[in-house]
């Protein structure tokens, strides 16, 4: 069976640290979700839809609800460049988890290489794993050692590096950009050098995307499908979730070219056949909002990184004023901060042979109440050991939350 | 130009599907649809309040418990507790999945290996099959027989499994015995004595049973949902496998739960954690409020547990007498919402279709197009050996509103008249 590829001994770093922050009911900047409600407009259309009539809530199309398949091809084709087919480019999904899923089931077979850039979301290596694929693994790098606040951006792929990972038994690449955890916003001239390395060695990318809106400091987001060549062999993967601010929604969707979205299809239908109404309904009128007031103030997608922005800076500073070192993101809602400078007594003898980090975030939980995320959970085993000193933070959480946090890094650090 | 890749082997063969190929076609609104199987009734009106409520607190618009909502596994855990007759641990002993298909899908997933047999009852809802291969395992299929006998009307209750030809399929690669109790299309429910036949070859050959009944509360009088995971010796070997599209009247709100022994049910959460890590929170929070309501209202008639199916009754009866005029013969169900009609005797001549299909493919493409009356052909649930025992059967959903049930009487009653005109 699948099953038996995956370890059982993998949990998922936000299920753990979920369980972890609740039982010592801590100061949660763990789990990736805003502890504020999504934007009005957004629960308004899904109370709409609620109430709207019973075709609300009965089956939809399987691939995707028709308004909200022709709201995306709509409002990507824009972005991307290329006319989207709403039926036969996009798939929706329970969240972007599900069309990673259909995605690494979908194009996977046994023995094919994949090849996922670290740190990388946790899920990429059992999925791929399950799909009976071999992880191949290749690390972002900081440029240079050295002083001063590193942002995300400095963390770089090495050029031979990364070709030397691509072999004839290679089916796809993994990339994440805005990047969870680090935060690094590819740029175009780096889209372009994984873009070639692609087209080279005929090979997919799988694109996850999900947090294309949060960018700051007007760094911009790029799609590596609307490079040349890549279209026809890109699927990028998006959230309604993290869009809107509503990930308890779970809807996500697949783009790609028909050729491939297909075989996405009859997984998805395999697996989950179809996504709940009422949500696509609602995601699908975001959308509609969101494309007449596109690049304009209004603009969720303009107000929310504003917003998130705001709060970046109040971590940043806080860690800073506490002696950590964090790296500034580009994009995305977290931040990794190097916590070698802490010196911590770690009496708690259940974490005797766990990597640094994750015996700092036990004790900073049990011991300070506060939840963050160990780095080297998102690093494969080759590679844990060196970055196993940074803990990642969520700043998508009311300013509250994140004064809460502020006062146990003041107490710790005196 | 196009890649040298193509799509993984598990995926082979795997999609062509009947819904995606029959629901464009009753799309047409000039269509009156009893194909696919969702109501076209609204649901109760507390369960969307309850999700409309849900909505506007804003820790439910974020993640909840991968494996469930816990004020959904804890109200599951309370009327499963009482139904069953036993503790049932909210934490261990289910999962919530994306629908009672979710359910199948974790179950194949978590528990069915490469080279195992997996026996499946014909008529079977469709995805078994599929599924089974995708698990790289063999399907093993048996059908109902229906037992002729000599009296004016035929039920769900006159398919039978043959007891000896039922246990030479169980062998020892046998993983699972698929069975849905509730049975969709026939809507046989499975009696006491024939589950007890089933879990005697279970426990005999050391298998499991993964038991659909996502139709559970959808029996009618003189009739009893059994669950066949409080039979002794069961409980331990078996997922039991429920909807609360079908349980509520929102199927679009694709909510399921498998319930079992926690060494099962567990590889099924792992399977969850790594395909789609967790179902909606205000969905998950509404059915919560669904069945608390109801647990409460259990045994008394305004349950909807109970006050659905009474409703369902009136409508089966109705289906069967509006399809009899037509001069059809329709299977009466003991449970579900669906009615196989059998459309022998109509004698209608296909052979102008020259498609490769099943004469029941073909029967039904042609009345969506000429009766403007749409229903699903039943050899989709069979196998290739059994098509020809199945191909003179249409299946009809009756879960409808009177307006419809209307409207397909007005087609059928001008069935035969239409027909002699052309």
């Amino acid at each position: 069976m699948s099953l038996q590829r995956l370890t059982s001994s993998f949990v998922p770093t936000g299920l753990n640290s979920h369980n972890l922050a609740a039982d010592y009911k801590a100061v949660n900047l763990g789990q990736g979700f805003p502890d504020f409600s999504p934007p009005k407009f957004v629960q308004e259309a899904f109370c709409k839809a609620v109430n709207g009539g019973p075709l609300m809530h009965q089956y939809t199309r399987a691939f995707g609800h028709p308004p909200l398949v022709k709201s995306l091809a709509k409002f990507f084709s824009r972005i991307v460049g290329h006319e989207i087919d709403p039926f036969e480019d996009i798939l929706v999904t329970v969240g972007a988890y599900q069309a990673l899923f259909c995605a690494f089931q979908a194009l996977v077979d046994e023995g094919d290489e994949v090849i996922i850039v670290e740190p990388f979301f946790d899920c990429y290596q059992p999925m791929v794993k399950m799909a009976g694929g071999k992880a191949v693994y290749v690390p972002l790098r900081p440029k240079a050692e050295g002083k001063g606040v590193l942002s995300s951006g400095d963390w770089v792929l090495s050029a031979e590096e990364l070709a030397s990972k691509f072999t004839p038994r290679t089916k796809a690449i993994v990339i994440n950009t805005p990047n969870n955890p680090l935060g690094k916003v590819y740029k175009a001239e780096e889209l372009q050098m994984i873009a070639d390395l692609c087209i080279k060695h005929d090979v997919l990318c799988i694109s996850d995307e999900v947090y294309e809106w949060l960018t700051y400091d007007g760094v911009k987001h790029v799609k590596i499908a609307s490079l040349p060549g890549m279209w026809e062999r890109t699927i990028t993967v998006g959230s309604g979730g993290k869009t809107f601010s509503a990930t308890g929604w779970k809807v996500g969707w697949a783009i790609s070219s028909g050729h491939i979205m297909k075989h996405m299809k009859a997984m998805h239908q395999m697996s989950v056949f179809d996504c709940a109404t009422a949500a696509q309904e609602a995601v699908a009128q975001g959308f509609e909002r969101e494309y007449e007031l596109f690049g304009t103030p209004e603009s969720y997608f303009q107000q929310l990184p504003a917003m998130l922005n705001h709060k970046r800076k109040k971590l940043a500073s806080c860690l800073e004023s506490v002696g950590l070192q964090p790296i500034m993101p580009e994009g995305g809602y977290f931040m990794i901060t190097d916590i070698s400078s802490v010196k911590v007594d770690f009496s708690d003898q259940s974490t005797e042979d766990e990597p640094y980090d994750f015996k700092f975030v036990k004790w900073l939980i049990k011991e300070k109440g506060l939840a963050t995320i160990p780095v080297s959970a998102f690093y494969s085993s080759e590679h844990s050991k060196e970055f196993d000193k940074y803990v990642r933070f969520c700043f998508v959480k009311e300013d509250s939350t994140l004064d809460a946090a502020e006062d146990i890094l003041r107490r710790i650090s005196q | 130009m196009t890649s040298r890749h193509t799509h993984s082997k598990r995926i082979e063969g795997l999609d062509k599907n009947v819904w995606v190929a029959f629901t464009s076609l009753a799309a047409d609104p000039s269509v009156v649809n009893l194909g696919q199987g969702y109501p076209d009734i609204p649901p109760p009106s507390y369960v969307k309040q309850a999700l409309a409520e849900a909505a506007l607190v804003d820790r439910m618009n974020q993640y909840t418990r991968g494996f469930g909502h816990p004020s959904l596994v804890k109200a599951l855990s309370q009327v499963y507790g009482k139904v069953y007759g036993r503790q049932i641990d909210p934490f261990k002993e289910i999962l919530v999945t994306v629908g009672g298909y979710g359910s199948l899908f974790s179950t194949m997933q978590g528990l069915v290996e490469e080279g195992d047999e997996v026996i499946i009852i014909e008529p079977f809802f469709d995805c078994y099959v599929p599924m089974v291969r995708m698990a790289g395992a063999k399907p093993v299929l048996i059908p109902l027989r229906l037992v002729k006998v000599r009296k004016k009307t035929i039920t769900s209750a006159d398919w039978f499994l043959d007891p000896d030809e039922l246990s030479t399929k169980f062998n020892s690669k046998t993983k699972a015995i698929i069975i849905n109790t509730p049975n969709n299309p026939i809507g046989k429910v499975f009696t006491r004595d024939e589950l007890q036949m089933i879990a005697d070859l279970c426990i005999k050959h050391d298998t499991l049973c993964f038991s659909d009944e996502v139709y559970e509360w959808l029996v009618y009088r003189g009739h009893q949902h059994i669950k066949i995971a409080t039979l002794p010796g069961m409980w331990d070997r078996t997922i039991t496998i429920s909807s609360a599209g079908k349980t509520f009247s929102v199927t679009g709100w694709k909510l399921g739960w498998s319930i079992g022994p926690e060494h099962l049910i567990k590889h099924l959460q792992t399977v969850m954690q790594n395909t789609l890590y967790t179902c909606p929170t205000p969905l998950q929070e509404a059915v919560a409020q669904g069945l608390l309501r109801n647990f409460d209202l259990m045994g008394q008639p305004e349950c909807y547990f109970s006050s659905l199916a009474e409703e369902l009754e009136g409508k089966r009866d109705r289906m069967a007498a509006i399809v009899k005029e037509a001069g059809m013969t329709p299977v009466i169900p003991e449970g579900g919402y669906f009615m196989l009609v059998d459309v022998t005797s109509l004698n209608q001549d296909l052979s102008h279709i020259l498609d490769d299909e099943a004469y029941d493919y073909k029967f039904v493409k042609w009345m969506i197009k000429e009766k403007k009356l749409a229903a699903i052909p039943v050899t989709a649930f069979v196998g290739d050996e059994s098509k020809k025992q199945f191909e003179k059967y249409i299946r009809l959903c009756f879960i409808k509103q009177d307006s419809t049930l209307d409207a397909a009487g007005e087609i059928l009653k001008n069935w035969k008249s239409s027909s002699q005109r052309s």
